[in-house]
């Protein structure tokens, strides 16, 4: 039979228990310098040669490992009023430039891709784990140690930007290099970028000169049909580019 | 006064006497409940005592994520320094360059990543690029870079020569000085 001692005797494990389950609440968020910022991209294809030294530079910088690509670039070939249906090549990424075209005329261009960024991110959305997530600073990061490997996410992004690393069995993707731009420094894409085509943009600093750059010219994101709100701004981004 | 009620009659109400002769209801068996709700109790604790185990300290802290993850992305080492950090020391680079066509192309760009000859210049030395290789990424010709930008085939250009025969890497339309030629100063 059940007694009130009994009863007293359970207490101490539920107080032992509370300070367990206590200790896991979390913390009211302090004041981070996260709330001062909020990034995107610009990328201009007037601009791209495509040599590839964002593709090398991130792949030094974040050990992308061989084959797999945080970003890269493509090259565009439409002959003529073929929009839906443009040929496209990425040799290694554009990792080592691209060969001569064999196409002749119609319309040639490169277009450097990466992680959109996106504000209401697909890939955010399945997580199951919470393993990948939004910055207050506006990024979607990867926590690799809390990563199921699960691939949800890949089959989510719709612009292709995510893989499962080969060895760590975890997702990976474009982190905007954010150990860089958090210590002041901008992206190795875009640090590297011979002609500028790659600049990083801070859309909370009014100094910026991404603002002007957005008043005066015409720019796009990616697939903006599926409202992901990606913050890859493309200059002179043709129709046909997906 | 006590009724048969068989098997199932554990749980129910049975009117028993108590020593005063007054009639009091009470369950018969009650222990049964209470066990069960000792179950639902522990199970319940251990819900709560796994839960703060298997769950990192940090989840939720700044949102469905585990908050210290933002602290581990952020101290990831970087590989290039950034050409404000090679400016600072290597400022007559930086006066050729900033006059040229090259100006906007930053030194790790053909240099490569240099961080750790940043913090410590003796760490890591560069290694002077192979510019028939360096120079032709950009400018070889290809139909797809843009019209505006200078292009050629190297084989009929230069006919074999190396780019740095004729062109100052830091300033391509500058014919370069014998001292840079031989590789600057190491």
């Amino acid at each position: 039979m059940t007694t009130r001692r009994h009863f007293l005797l359970l207490l101490p494990a539920a107080a032992l228990s509370w300070e367990y389950l206590m200790a896991g609440t979390p913390e009211a968020a302090p004041n981070f310098s996260e709330n001062e910022h909020w990034w995107g991209m610009l990328l201009d294809i007037d601009k791209c040669i495509g040599c590839g030294n964002c593709v090398r530079a991130c792949s030094t910088e974040n050990q992308v490992p061989e084959g797999y690509f945080r970003t890269w670039v493509e090259r565009y070939h439409i002959e003529d009023w073929q929009q839906e249906t443009p040929q496209v090549d990425s040799p290694d990424g554009g990792k080592n430039g691209f060969p001569p075209s064999t196409a002749v005329g119609g319309k040639n261009f490169f277009v450097p891709k990466l992680c959109n960024h996106c504000v209401d991110s697909p890939c955010t959305q399945v997580c199951p784990v919470g393993a990948t997530f939004h910055t207050k600073d506006g990024v979607v990061l990867v926590d690799e140690k809390y990563c199921l490997g699960c691939r949800y996410c890949i089959q989510a992004c719709p612009y292709g930007c995510r893989f499962l690393h080969p060895t760590k069995k975890t997702a990976e993707k474009c982190s905007l290099c954010y150990h860089r731009i958090t210590k002041g420094l901008t992206t190795a894409c875009a640090e590297n970028c011979p002609t500028g085509a790659r600049q990083l943009a801070d859309l909370k600093n009014p100094a910026d000169p991404i603002h002007e750059y957005l008043k005066t010219h015409s720019v796009q994101v990616l697939k903006p049909h599926l409202a992901t709100g990606a913050k890859m701004f493309y200059h002179d981004l043709d129709g046909s580019v997906r | 006064m006590k009724y048969d009620l068989g098997p199932l009659g554990a749980a129910h109400k049975i009117r028993h006497a108590d020593p005063h002769g007054v009639y009091v209801t009470k369950f018969k068996d009650a222990e049964h409940l209470i066990r069960l709700a000792a179950v639902v109790l522990l199970g319940f604790l251990l819900l709560l005592v796994l839960r703060s185990q298997y769950i990192p300290k940090s989840f939720g802290e700044f949102g469905f994520y585990r908050g210290a993850a933002l602290a581990e992305i952020s101290s990831k080492p970087i590989n290039y320094a950034g050409h404000q950090a090679c400016e600072v020391c290597h400022s007559e680079v930086l006066e050729i360059k900033k006059a040229g066509k090259h100006a906007g192309v930053n030194c790790e760009a053909c240099h490569g990543p240099l961080a750790k000859h940043a913090d410590d210049p003796s760490a890591e030395t560069l290694k002077l690029p192979d510019t028939a290789v360096l120079c032709a990424r950009c400018h070889e010709a290809n139909l797809a870079k843009p019209k505006t930008f200078p292009q050629v085939v190297s084989a009929d250009h230069s006919g074999g020569q190396v780019c740095k025969t004729c062109h100052l890497p830091h300033s391509p339309l500058l014919q370069p000085a014998p001292v840079l030629q031989s590789g600057g100063k190491k």
